[in-house]
């Protein structure tokens, strides 16, 4: 006998742990009371399912142009079909429809290479999209220059205005967040009771009553005469609301970084800023990904209420066409578009979140 | 003008100590932490100090680099005095090192990344010529192969090594080390403490608050003893471990002999 064992040769797993058998086994079927809940929920998935299904598809109607080619008894989608560049556009003219698709067309192909891998300037595009871009944007939806026709913001409406909301909406309430949760943190005593003070008083405030404010009261102060955006101003309310609650989240991420890496970085002589823009800020916000994703999130579905002070976001134009005589009682239809078109962008958000946290993430926690 | 500039740090003479600790007091809030502790280190010197836990150690090493602020007395640092004027603190930055006991990398950069950012936002040197010395400093701590990964990828000892190469690209000429091997698993202690020695030899000005009594045998010059924020004991090496003078001393060395 020799003491040198041959070593024990990797053997493939048992069948009843791998595979779909293997799964099905260990997550559904693991124990009787196990066994009894899944059963249940299939059957619940069952009856809910196949209606939703028979209505929403197999019933349907899709094309047509009036409310006669609803035959089906299931979702007449025709609705929907002949109402889409209202709910899209808003009341944006038809004949420069051109522009909001260029606008946005732009933005997709500017942000693409973004998501490659292989892509060496992401900073310098960035850059770009973050600071350029919006005179582009403007200058193609607001026109009055370039030989574009004047369209104004009063008109604009629909998915497009949701997207103008809450995109700009996103892009300013993160660096102001960003400051003011460095505010809160301030060894400066008046920096630090500024961002405490603005920060308490938005998140005090509902957004309803922030965007009247902004509609109704702020005229009322401003000099007789001044003509001052009312989608400016909700714009403005909304990114100093949502700004608020950035902070906190921003904050949360800050307080998590262990003091040894302020010092490591003091030790090695860097400044404050540089400190917090090398070194805290990039770990920060790695770690409230999900924060600010929710926020966001939040962001974009509350730009709905803006609807309450006489902008026609895509909520307000399929709630406005409810109300054409010759489309009466398709609310449902509606409101299920509504809400798939909100689901699709929320969730694309998550998901991306998602990925940009794995591609962040560098070795072990710790 | 006969008034002397006092932005203007004073340029170091070659008799100058490196070091001078005079009468320094530190208090927190209202815990008096530091007393009267007097110091002076001279070029090349390496300096070992112990004491039991809580006596004071840490925070004499940080005020000199003014990662803690001193209340009464004085430290100078290569002839520039510490005080509140930040442009004496960059200075005495400049200069002084440190190395920390949980290594203190910045975990979302790469090792090489690590060594760089300082000289290129500090120093203002271009990437190229930062990562040439970042590597040559990898290689100087033998662990050039690692330097395209991120520190939560390498052990305790590779971690402390390059935080070690990483206070080095900055070029000091004091390094501080607190107590760099307590956070290591013991078979790892042996190759940090063998950096250490090198960068001894190599006639770098170092103090180390550490309980390796082995390292401090070897390499050091001088070892202070502290407890409750005083130096109790200052002694070379063979003086303080094989006779030493105080209570304490006698006390703190047969725990941990
Ligand atoms: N930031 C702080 N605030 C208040 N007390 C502190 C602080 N840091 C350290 N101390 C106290 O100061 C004393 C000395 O701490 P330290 O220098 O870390 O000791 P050592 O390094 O010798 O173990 C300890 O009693 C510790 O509790
Ligand atoms: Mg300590």
């Amino acid at each position: 006998m020799s003491l040198h064992k041959e070593p024990h040769p990797d053997l493939p797993p048992p069948m009843t742990s791998v595979g779909v058998i293997g799964w099905l086994r260990k997550n559904l079927f693991s124990s009787a009371p196990n066994t009894v809940l899944t059963l249940i929920v299939a059957y619940l998935i069952y009856i809910s399912a196949v209606p939703l299904v028979q209505w929403a598809l197999i019933d349907a109607d899709w094309v047509g142009d009036s409310r006669d080619a609803c035959t089906g008894g299931g979702a007449c989608w025709v609705f929907v079909s002949v109402r889409f560049d209202q709910f899209m556009y808003g009341f944006y003219p038809e004949s420069e429809y051109w522009r909001v698709n260029l606008a946005f067309g732009l933005l997709v192909a500017l942000m693409v290479p973004l998501f490659l891998e292989r892509f060496q300037r992401k900073g310098w595009l960035s850059a770009f999209i973050l600071f350029i871009y919006p005179f582009i944007a403007y200058t193609l939806f607001y026109g009055g220059s370039l030989g574009l026709k004047e369209v104004e913001t009063s008109l604009w409406g629909g998915l497009m205005l949701t997207l103008v909301l809450s995109g700009v909406g996103i892009v300013a309430s993160l660096p102001i967040g960003i400051v003011l949760a460095l505010g809160r943190r301030s060894s400066m005593p008046i920096v630090k009771a500024a961002s405490v003070v603005f920060i308490e008083f938005w998140r005090g405030v509902p957004l309803i009553t922030v965007l009247f404010m902004a509609s109704v009261m702020l005229p009322l102060f401003l000099p007789e005469g001044t003509h001052f955006d009312k989608l400016l101003r909700a714009m403005i309310g909304i990114v100093l609301f949502q700004s608020a609650y950035m902070a906190e989240v921003v904050r949360g991420g800050l307080q998590a970084i262990p003091k040894g890496q302020y010092e490591a970085a003091n030790a090695l002589g860097l400044s404050y800023w540089k400190t917090m823009g090398l070194i805290i800020l990039p770990q920060a916000l790695k770690l409230v990904i999900p924060g600010i994703v929710n926020t966001f999130i939040a962001l974009f579905k509350d730009t709905t209420l803006v609807l309450i002070i006489g902008l026609f976001d895509l909520l307000a134009m399929i709630q406005t066409a409810f109300t054409d005589p010759k489309w009466l009682g398709f609310s449902i239809e509606g409101y299920v578009f509504a809400a798939l078109v909100f689901w699709v962008f929320c969730f694309g958000m998550s998901r991306y979140s998602q990925s940009l946290e794995r591609k962040l993430h560098t070795g072990h926690a710790r | 003008m006969s008034e002397p500039d006092t932005s203007k740090p004073v340029m170091p003479t070659s008799d100058q100590p490196m070091i001078q600790i005079e009468g320094m007091h530190k208090w927190y809030g209202e815990f008096h932490v530091l007393k009267e502790i007097n110091l002076t280190v001279s070029k090349g010197e390496r300096i070992v100090v112990c004491g039991p836990s809580g006596s004071g150690k840490s925070t004499m090493i940080r005020c000199i680099n003014r990662l803690e602020e001193h209340q009464r007395g004085k430290i100078i640092v290569e002839g520039t005095e510490l005080t509140d004027d930040i442009k004496h603190i960059d200075q005495i930055r400049r200069e002084v090192g440190m190395v920390f006991q949980h290594f203190n990398l910045f975990p979302h950069l790469t090792v090489l990344e690590n060594c760089c950012l300082a000289l290129i936002w500090v120093r203002k040197m271009p990437r190229r010529e930062a990562e040439e010395i970042g590597m040559k400093y990898l290689e100087r701590v033998k662990i050039p192969e690692q330097a395209r990964k991120y520190p939560g990828q390498l052990s305790g000892g590779q971690q402390q090594r390059v935080a070690i190469a990483r206070s080095l690209c900055m070029n000091p000429s004091i390094m501080l080390f607190d107590e760099p091997t307590s956070a290591l698993d013991p078979e790892m202690i042996k190759e940090v403490l063998d950096t250490m020695i090198e960068l001894a030899e190599s006639g770098m000005t170092m103090i180390c608050v550490t309980h390796e009594m082995g390292f401090a045998k070897t390499v050091a010059n001088r070892v202070i003893f502290m407890d409750g924020g005083e130096i109790i004991e200052e002694n070379d090496p063979e003086e303080f471990f094989s006779n030493p003078q105080h209570d304490r001393t006698k006390l703190f060395l047969s725990q941990i002999m």
